[in-house]
């Protein structure tokens, strides 16, 4: 019952040939027997997840009208704030800290009866495309348990192509979402910034981060988009408009007519042969399936990842500022006679990682005076540029497709001694970020030389995510045609226990 | 050897700059929708958001920005077509989000001016103290140090932090800097606050209690040789609390600065505190070392453009100036300028008006509020509108007292009962038997008794000798308990004693 | 420009409240010299006519209304707190100026 998407299993809950608590329990024993190997998980709330699936079960019992995905087990990213849970963002300085509150996209889940296994590891605050940055350890692709499932969201991406959950959230701010997705072979979206809220995210960089959906197929994360999207008075900066209709467009998978722009600087030079492979690949099946295919050109592309690395740190040197051992969260060296400032100090140094202390330092240097128009504000022009070339392009076609990621998964340890070396990898889901807009990864198949999975992405204009959805579905099940079967079925069993 | 005043403005030019804060009275926080009562128990108005606890977001509230426009406009601002919030970033515990959300480049308000009146000694002199910019930003905690000195930060052994306040909206009106007051430099400094705090007053955006530190003033002053051009070294007296302070802190810090540089010695640039009991200011943190606030715009809100129809629909229901308004009042009322300044001074002058503007006679309401219920307040220490009497309590008695149901006796008798609580001047008549007697029998038994226990007296009034006639009104009015009118006992008795006109 | 040395790394340590070992200041000081130079690349393309994008989107005036709402209990709001004291938070001595 596992291996079946979320909405099978959803559709199973429906006709009664299955019951929430039965498919909570299986993937709870799933977890049990692989997450030693795969550790995708920081906490399992087993009893509050099984409660969760009775009550779902009770009102199914009860003839209520239930949501599309009710019943169906989730595994939230461990940056996303849930009432009474242990949330630690994968960080030390917030070890133990149960929130007295829930994220709105928490509320949403539950209102919409998800019920939520536990919570994923991740690179500590969101920093990192390994996992590695974890303070609780590193994550394990399930394709290759000496490989990294990709960061910052690998606990997520992890657990689903481990089968530990049909469904899980991410949040991206770089590509933390589609990253992990695509060096897992499984689906992340990354919804136009405002399109899910923020509230209850704990904010990496505030103008950057956006949660979205991580799931096996297109259409499972289609429900799960549909069910975190929406306004919120909580967000300022949340989009007050109807939530596209993305579900209607990973049904239908009709890219006819469609007109798909590959990104010449996206594609090329630095990408792994095999990524490139699987890319044409892509391509010539979605020419089959009635899309036109054409080149766009986006020249400033090529300075994302500069200003990313300027605009993230200095956002979040001021966002993390708020974890100084006072309210909650550790606090070190508080003897008789310490400062409060000396135990900020230390505190801040035990509890942050060095990936994280990297960040902030470089973002208070980009931020101080004198530094300021150089880095940060030169960083929010190239931001303009960007945006400027998305809208040229995409007065030429209706999506933009890249390879996800420019290779496979690497081995853990392999590149943590290079910040830069790890910084490439978000090359191509950067600029997706930086102008607000949707993005998609979806497998495209294994790479030849390596056997591991290669990601697809799809980028839409803001507000028009159902654009990547009917693109994503279409590729799919072409995919799925030429395969035979889902491609995680190729993935390596797990030995477990 | 110190200086005197005279010495110091003799030989330096005083330059000022005036930050002056105020606590926004809407009813919920800047950026969440915690209370913002005043003096609720510790951390009982605090969520995610003012705690900043990770992942809340903050929120604007409308009503504070409103609030903001309505400030600027007052003070004769351009309101910018687009402003933004910025994080100014410093750690300090009081500050739970370490960033405070100010403004920064962008603020909403810009451009002012406040025309301030004082009396020079060539007679009414207008000084125009132009303001920099208005801007929104939030309050912090408040701290309590425990151990060492009674609360003093200093030898303190640890603190308790109370974040109620957090988060309160404030708003900041800073003035470029204000050269070529001279010797009226403390006055002129004083004129400005107070002129500002009735602004506020009258527009209803904060509650303006200085002592309850909803408006705080921060002074900046510099001295620099009469002539010179460049500016002195300043330094900054943080939170001054009271009208009188403000003239005091900036007397005190032009004398403090002479000294310094007559001896040749520099001033150095920091915050002091001024201490109430002395007049001096205690030396703070030194902002030698500037700080790096490292301020960019705040990324969870969006900018901040308020459109022409709004700002002007704010612009028209702005009141009267207040200096305008008081000028109109004085002449309506027509009142000499003494007494004018007078219920300035006092505080008095709203509820007179509000007394007035429910029937009563100004020059009655006045006499009351300025003379029995200041006095009655400044007896019991407080302020006069902490006292429970109302203005309409106020004009009830005056029109109780122009009917002749009250004389200005019992309706002394009156006030002190509604001040100490027994209720309306209604219900406090009904409660005391209240009333003057004008049964004209019952005043006669009374003056025939006195005329009979005092018969002497009698007789020289029946002699024509009118002034021993006071003993005899005496007399019968505590015969009566006061509640006689005493014009008509006078009438009676002269005429029972054969002087009638 | 694109290089910081220990010392400037020490004073940003500082102004970011961590605290850093020797070692840790200068291995981050020759990593911020590669990392300084990836970044500074933004300079090539940010001219002067270029707008700066703080937020992806084009929002403005989102407000909510002056209404209360209700807050944390005491016991929530303090539920986190690393020491506590007669309802409020205990944190060590603040040094520096006197609110």
């Amino acid at each position: 019952m596992i291996y079946l998407s979320a909405a099978h299993m959803a559709a199973k809950l429906a006709a009664g040939e299955t019951t929430s608590v039965a498919l909570t329990q299986s993937h709870l024993d799933r977890i049990e027997a692989v997450d030693a190997d795969v550790h995708a998980f920081l906490f399992v709330d087993s009893q509050g997840a099984l409660a969760q699936a009775a009550a779902v079960d009770a009102k199914r019992a009860a003839g209520e009208k239930l949501s599309p995905l009710a019943g169906v087990p989730l595994a939230l990213k461990d940056v996303m704030v849930q009432k009474g849970v242990p949330t630690t963002a994968g960080s030390k300085i917030l070890e133990g800290w149960r929130p007295p509150y829930d994220s709105t996209l928490v509320v949403h889940l539950k209102k919409n009866d998800i019920v939520i296994l536990g919570k994923t590891n991740m690179d500590e605050f969101a920093m990192g495309s390994s996992t590695e940055n974890s303070a609780y350890g590193p994550t394990h692709n399930p394709w290759d348990l000496t490989r990294i499932p990709g960061g910052s969201g690998g606990g997520s991406s992890a657990a689903l192509a481990a089968f530990e959950a049909p469904l899980a959230i991410g949040t991206d701010t770089g590509g933390s979402i589609r990253q992990p997705a695509a060096v897992t072979g499984t689906v992340g979206v990354k919804p136009t910034y405002g399109g899910v809220s923020r509230f209850g995210l704990i904010a990496f960089s505030s103008s950057l981060d956006q949660a979205g959906p991580c799931a096996r197929t297109v259409l499972d994360a289609a429900l799960l988009h549909e069910a975190i999207a929406g306004y919120d008075p909580k967000d300022s900066t949340s989009i007050n408009a109807p939530v596209p209709q993305v579900v209607k467009a990973a049904k239908s998978g009709d890219v006819k007519g469609m007109k798909i722009g590959v990104v010449k600087e996206l594609n090329g030079e630095g990408y792994q042969s095999g990524v490139r492979i699987r890319f044409e690949e892509s391509l010539e099946l979605l020419a089959a399936a009635g899309a036109e295919i054409i080149e766009v050109s986006a020249p400033n592309f090529e300075y994302a990842l500069a200003a990313y690395y300027l605009i993230a740190p200095s956002e979040c040197s001021s966002n993390l500022a708020r974890f100084d051992a006072m309210r909650y969260g550790l606090r070190v060296g508080d003897v008789d006679g310490a400062s409060a400032e000396s135990v900020m100090n230390q505190t801040r140094e035990v509890g942050f990682g060095r990936e994280v202390k990297r960040r902030i330092i470089l973002g208070t240097y980009a931020l101080s005076s004198g530094y300021y128009d150089a880095y940060y504000g030169s960083a929010q022009k190239v931001r303009t540029l960007i945006t400027q070339d998305f809208n040229k392009a995409f007065e030429k076609c209706d999506v933009m497709v890249s390879p996800t990621c420019p290779t496979t998964a690497f081995k853990i340890g392999e590149k943590s001694n290079d910040p830069i070396a790890m910084y490439l990898n978000d090359i191509a889901t950067i600029p997706v970020n930086m102008a607000g807009i949707g993005g998609m990864s979806l497998p495209s198949g294994l790479a030849p030389e390596d056997g591991l999975p290669v990601g697809f992405q799809i980028m839409a204009p803001a507000m028009q995510d159902q654009r990547m959805y009917l693109v994503g579905a279409a590729l799919e099940a072409a995919l799925l045609t030429k395969w035979g079967a889902p491609l995680l079925s190729q993935a390596p069993a797990l030995a477990g226990k | 050897m110190a200086l005197t005043y005279d010495d110091v403005i003799a030989k330096y030019e005083p330059v000022l700059g005036l930050e002056v804060h105020v606590e926004l009275n809407t009813k919920s926080k800047m950026f969440c929708g915690c209370t913002t009562v005043f003096g609720g128990e510790p951390n009982t108005q605090t969520c995610p958001v003012c705690l900043a606890l990770p992942g809340a977001l903050p929120t604007v509230n409308e009503k504070a920005i409103e609030s903001t426009i309505k400030i600027g406009l007052a003070l004769n601002c351009s309101i910018a077509p687009f402003s933004r919030f910025a994080r100014k970033n410093y750690f300090y515990p009081d500050m739970p989000k370490n960033f405070q959300i100010s403004q920064y480049d962008e603020p909403i308000c810009i451009n002012g001016y406040v025309d301030v009146e004082i009396d020079t000694d060539e007679g009414p002199k207008v000084f125009r103290i132009e303001i920099e910019r208005v801007h929104m930003e939030e309050d912090t905690g408040k701290s309590l140090h425990v151990g060492g000195a009674t609360g003093r930060i200093h030898g303190a052994e640890y603190s308790l932090l109370d974040y109620n306040r957090a988060g309160i909206p404030l708003v900041e009106i800073v003035t470029k800097i204000v050269p070529g007051t001279g010797k009226y430099a403390p006055e002129v400094a004083k004129a400005y606050v107070a002129e500002l705090r009735d602004i506020l007053r009258s527009l209803g955006v904060s509650d303006v209690k200085m002592e309850q530190g909803s408006l705080r003033c921060d002074a900046n002053v510099s001295l620099r040789l009469i002539g010179a051009e460049t500016l002195g070294t300043r330094s900054e007296t943080k939170n001054v609390n009271s009208l009188r302070s403000v003239e005091r802190a900036i007397r005190g810090e032009m004398i403090r600065h002479a000294e310094l540089l007559n001896k040749g010695e520099r001033v150095v640039q920091e915050t002091r505190h001024f201490q109430e009991d002395s007049g001096l200011t205690r030396s703070g943190r030194s902002k030698e070392q500037a700080e790096d606030y490292r301020y960019f715009p705040e990324p969870d809100l969006v900018p901040v453009a308020p459109d022409a129809t709004w700002i002007e629909s704010l612009r028209a229901g702005l009141p009267e100036r207040p200096s305008i308004h008081r000028k109109r009042l004085q002449e309506a009322w027509a009142v000499p300028d003494k007494e004018m300044a007078a219920m300035i001074n006092a505080d008095v002058l709203n509820i007179v008006e509000a007394t007035v503007n429910l029937g009563a006679d100004p020059t009655k309401a006045r006499s009351w509020w300025l003379g029995e219920i200041s006095r009655i307040a400044h007896d019991k220490d407080v302020a006069i509108t902490d006292l429970t009497i109302t203005p309409s309590d106020v004009a009830e008695i005056v029109a109780l007292v122009n009917t002749g149901e009250l004389t200005d006796k019992l309706a002394r008798q009156v006030i002190a009962g509604v001040i100490a609580g027994e209720g309306e001047p209604a219900a406090v008549i009904a409660a005391r038997g209240i009333k003057v007697v004008n049964d004209d029998g019952a005043l006669m038994a009374a003056i025939e008794k006195v005329c009979g226990e005092q018969p002497e007296t009698a007789e020289k009034i029946r002699n024509g000798h009118l002034p021993a006639a006071g003993a005899l009104i005496g007399a019968v009015m505590k015969e009566t308990q006061g509640q006689a009118d005493a014009a008509r006992v006078r009438a009676l008795l002269l005429s029972h004693l054969g002087q009638g006109e | 420009m694109s290089s910081l040395s220990r010392d400037d790394v020490a004073h940003l340590a500082r102004l970011a409240r961590i605290e850093m070992s020797e070692a840790e200041l200068v291995s981050l000081s020759s990593e911020f010299t590669v990392i300084l130079d990836a970044v500074a690349r933004v300079q090539e393309v940010a001219g002067a006519d270029v707008e700066p994008t703080s937020h992806p989107l084009p929002l403005r005036n989102v407000f909510r209304p002056d209404v209360v709402l209700p807050s944390l209990t005491t016991e929530q709001a303090l539920s986190g707190a690393p020491s506590q004291e007669e309802s409020r938070f205990r944190v060590p001595q603040i040094l520096g100026e006197e609110a």
